[in-house]
């Protein structure tokens, strides 16, 4: 500000002579409030503009996220008063079965829904790269289960997968397969809780790699092409190292997603589904958390699994982190970032 | 990532579109949510018109659809109220939610509904303070209550926070047709002799009919069910006379787990799970899938609906092998209601003797009161559904033999543990019945304390 009123004033006499003498004064005058205001303005209004964002992060992100913290060292019954705790509550996580079997199950249908969730997105985004008739229905289409609620689709993968009366079975029993017990197994009900996952995802990922897919410049493919590389070669050699980045990237949000993973197995279990079933058979960290703050009323100890959850997944970012700039390292830089 | 300019300039212009869509999303939303708002504050304003919402579980009967239309009734003697029900068919459901919303002070309806299992959780001091005391509530008489019922719903200072619905008198419910096909007797006394004083005769009357069994179908609904049947049979059920939690000891809880892990295993059971959110038990009713099941008397308006106008006339009553009671409800006032004073009254009028005995002429919920129980609308009660059955005789002579077990804070959990992940464990896993209790045990020792 001071350089852009220096030459004013400087040229001010000079040229503003047959107008007002007064005009100099007036800047002269307010040269104490007037451009401090000024400045102040030029300096506190970004802040300004962005300070909503951070007033609404605080009430909503960071209290709830140090509120939590506090309360994940204090014995909390629901609607009861806090008694302070210390780390027990971290402990007991550590003694509980529960915990360590809401953790594997996590992981399992983690595992299960996320890697054919992301292969299969992968072969989709190449299909809908090429060049056939109705791009765009098939584009939408594939979003289609993204924009379903959760609560629908998992009401109706509850029925299909219904042992007595569902349409996998019959399918099933056509073929002469013997009717599977989706809902009480562990296995094949952890398998039908992550298809619903998959079946949500799978179309949302292909179109954010297809968009990156449709960044790869054309002459790449053209000159693997003219060295007479198949299609499926160049999909390996090119396309796959091309959106590394956004690989990462969708894998990173997909882990995400599934360390949090709630409604589908709470709403495929039914009325079981906040224990996870009968033997906890697909119990999430999630579903451990709300039965400990809101069915059992240990609001500190369903604090203690939020943060837990919390410093997981900042541990799963960290090596997702250093894995993709390791990858990235081995590249040549500047090709492969962007 | 990159994105070609090209699709980042269709997708800022999808970006503007959502977003006008959002806009407008937002404004019926809003417009929706002033509209009720205007509602409610004319209804203060104007002529006193008040919406009394009720709160209930499984089912009640007071509802105008299947129930004694006792909400019509009651809008009519008092025009100026209006009154709308909400209902979940689970009971741990709708208790789990109650709670939440008890502690927020905010959702509860005018009137919830209380199932026995949570009365204790309910007076208990974390809560007892959220409710109205309907002990003085206006047109409430505790006297009219059986003493036992009220004193449940008593809190340590005296106050009564609830009054009683109905209470649970058990027989069992059982399909002439299923039975006659299976070779067994049909005549509700000769039924009933052959299990009378011992649920292993029971069982054992479930050898005999799987022997013989039409296909398809099992002798009784589920395992968990026998179990809350076998327990409620019992004087001594998951906490002693303090209240304190003893189930582990507890020799009602030992003979209950024992008959039904023993109905589990020799397969006697419909592998169902009762009041399951999806509905496979209620289908089971319809489709004829079991032959049996434990029927304390709010039940036969639950199989009344759930079995249908198909199955009319194919469910008798027979005396249960052991007098139980199984559930009875409360209706409550949270304070955090608006109109505490209406809810209050409209609490008072739904458990009087003359609505109970009406409630219990269509849906079978018997009457808490003492005059409803010997009212003459109960004693010769003759449900439409169960033609040529005493339904009445036969449940207000089962409620003479209760003798009420003591109640403790943790009992409606417990039992879901138990039941849930316990029995069901073995009966639909084929857990082995040792490591289930172990897990029931881990379960609450986990859950209870904190």
């Amino acid at each position: 500000m001071a350089t852009s009123l220096q030459p004013d004033q400087d040229a001010s006499p000079p040229v503003v002579l047959s107008g007002s003498p007064t005009e100099p004064k007036k800047h002269r005058d307010p040269d104490g409030w007037r451009s401090r205001l000024y400045r102040l303005d030029l300096k506190a209004t970004p802040y300004v503009y962005v300070a909503p964002f951070f007033l609404v992060f605080a009430a909503f992100g960071l209290f709830p996220l140090v509120y939590t913290g506090w309360l994940s060292l204090q014995k909390v019954e629901l609607g009861g008063e806090a008694e302070w705790r210390g780390f027990d509550n971290y402990l007991r996580l550590w003694d509980s079965d529960f915990f360590w079997n809401a953790l594997a199950n996590t992981f399992t249908i983690g595992l299960i829904s996320t890697v054919p969730q992301l292969l299969m997105a992968l072969g989709l985004a190449h299909l809908l790269n090429y060049r056939i008739r109705g791009r765009g229905f098939y584009r939408v289409a594939v979003l289609a289960p993204y924009a379903t609620s959760i609560a629908a689709a998992a009401l109706v993968f509850a029925q299909l997968f219904n042992t007595d009366y569902g349409l996998i079975n019959q399918l099933l029993g056509y073929v002469g397969i013997d009717a599977v017990n989706w809902e009480t197994e562990k296995w094949p009900a952890q398998i039908a809780i992550s298809t619903i996952v998959t079946w949500r995802w799978t179309g949302y990922n292909a179109l954010i790699y297809l968009a990156a897919m449709q960044a790869v410049p054309n002459d790449l493919y053209e000159a693997a092409a003219l060295d007479g590389a198949s299609r499926f070669r160049q999909f390996i050699s090119i396309t796959i190292p091309s959106i590394k980045p956004t690989i990462l990237f969708t894998i990173v949000v997909s882990t995400i997603g599934a360390t949090q993973l709630f409604g589908e197995p709470l709403i495929f279990g039914g009325s079981l589904g906040i224990g996870g079933g009968s033997g906890n058979q697909y119990q999430t960290l999630s579903l451990l958390m709300y039965e400990k703050g809101w069915i059992t009323g240990a609001l500190g100890q369903a604090s203690a699994i939020a943060w837990v959850m919390l410093l997981l997944l900042l541990l799963i970012g960290l090596v997702q982190h250093l894995l993709g700039r390791s990858g990235r390292g081995k590249k040549k830089d500047g090709a492969a970032r962007s | 990532m990159r994105i070609s300019t090209g699709v980042a300039r269709r997708r800022s212009r999808a970006v503007t579109l959502s977003t006008s869509g959002l806009l407008a999303l937002g404004l019926v939303l809003t417009g929706c949510g002033s509209d009720g708002d205007s509602g409610t504050d004319d209804a203060a304003g104007g002529d006193k018109q008040i919406t009394l919402r009720v709160g209930t579980f499984g089912s009640f009967g007071f509802d105008n659809k299947t129930g004694a239309k006792l909400y019509a009734e009651y809008e009519k003697l008092n025009p100026n109220i209006k009154i709308e029900e909400t209902n979940v068919a689970d009971g741990q459901k709708y208790w789990d939610a109650l709670k939440l919303r008890l502690s927020q002070g905010s959702g509860l309806a005018d009137i919830q509904a209380i199932e026995v299992g949570y009365i204790a959780e309910a007076t208990g001091d974390a809560m007892a303070s959220k409710w109205v005391d309907l002990g003085k509530a206006d047109g409430a008489d505790t006297s009219a209550f059986l003493d036992w019922k009220v004193k449940q719903a008593t809190t340590r200072n005296d106050q009564v926070i609830a009054l009683g619905t109905d209470i649970g008198p058990m027989g069992i419910c059982y399909r002439k047709d299923l039975f006659e096909k299976a070779g067994l007797p049909t005549d509700r006394e000769q039924v009933g002799q052959l299990w009378a004083g011992d649920w292993n005769k029971f069982l054992e009357q479930g050898e005999k009919y799987k022997a013989k069994a039409p296909d398809g179908t099992a002798f009784h609904d589920s395992a968990s069910g026998l179990f809350n049947a076998v327990i409620s049979s019992e004087p001594d059920q998951y906490s002693d006379e303090s209240g304190k939690l003893h189930w582990e000891g507890s020799p009602g809880v030992a003979k209950a787990w024992d008959v039904a892990v023993k109905a589990a295993q020799g397969g006697l059971t419909g592998k169902l799970r009762q009041f399951d959110e999806k509905g496979t038990w209620n289908a089971a009713f319809k489709n004829s899938k079991f032959a049996t099941v434990a029927c304390p008397s709010w039940m036969t308006g639950i199989i009344k609906d759930q079995a249908g106008p198909a199955n009319k006339g194919k469910w008798d009553i027979a005396q249960a092998p052991v007098p139980a009671n199984w559930g009875g409800s409360f209706l409550a006032v949270p304070k955090a209601g608006k109109n505490t004073a209406e809810a209050a009254k409209l609490a008072a009028w739904l458990t009087a003797p003359e609505q109970q005995a009406k409630v219990f002429a269509v849906n079978g919920n018997i009457p808490s009161t003492t005059a409803g129980l010997s009212s003459e609308a109960v004693q010769n009660a003759q449900p439409e559904y169960y033609p040529g059955v005493p339904v009445g005789k036969i449940y207000s002579a089962a409620a003479q033999k209760i003798t009420p077990a003591p109640i403790g804070r943790y009992d409606g959990q417990v039992k879901t543990f138990l039941t849930d992940n316990g029995i069901l464990d073995i009966e639909t896993r084929g857990t082995a019945p040792d490591k289930a209790w172990n897990n029931v045990k881990k379960l609450i020792e986990d859950k209870i304390d904190q």
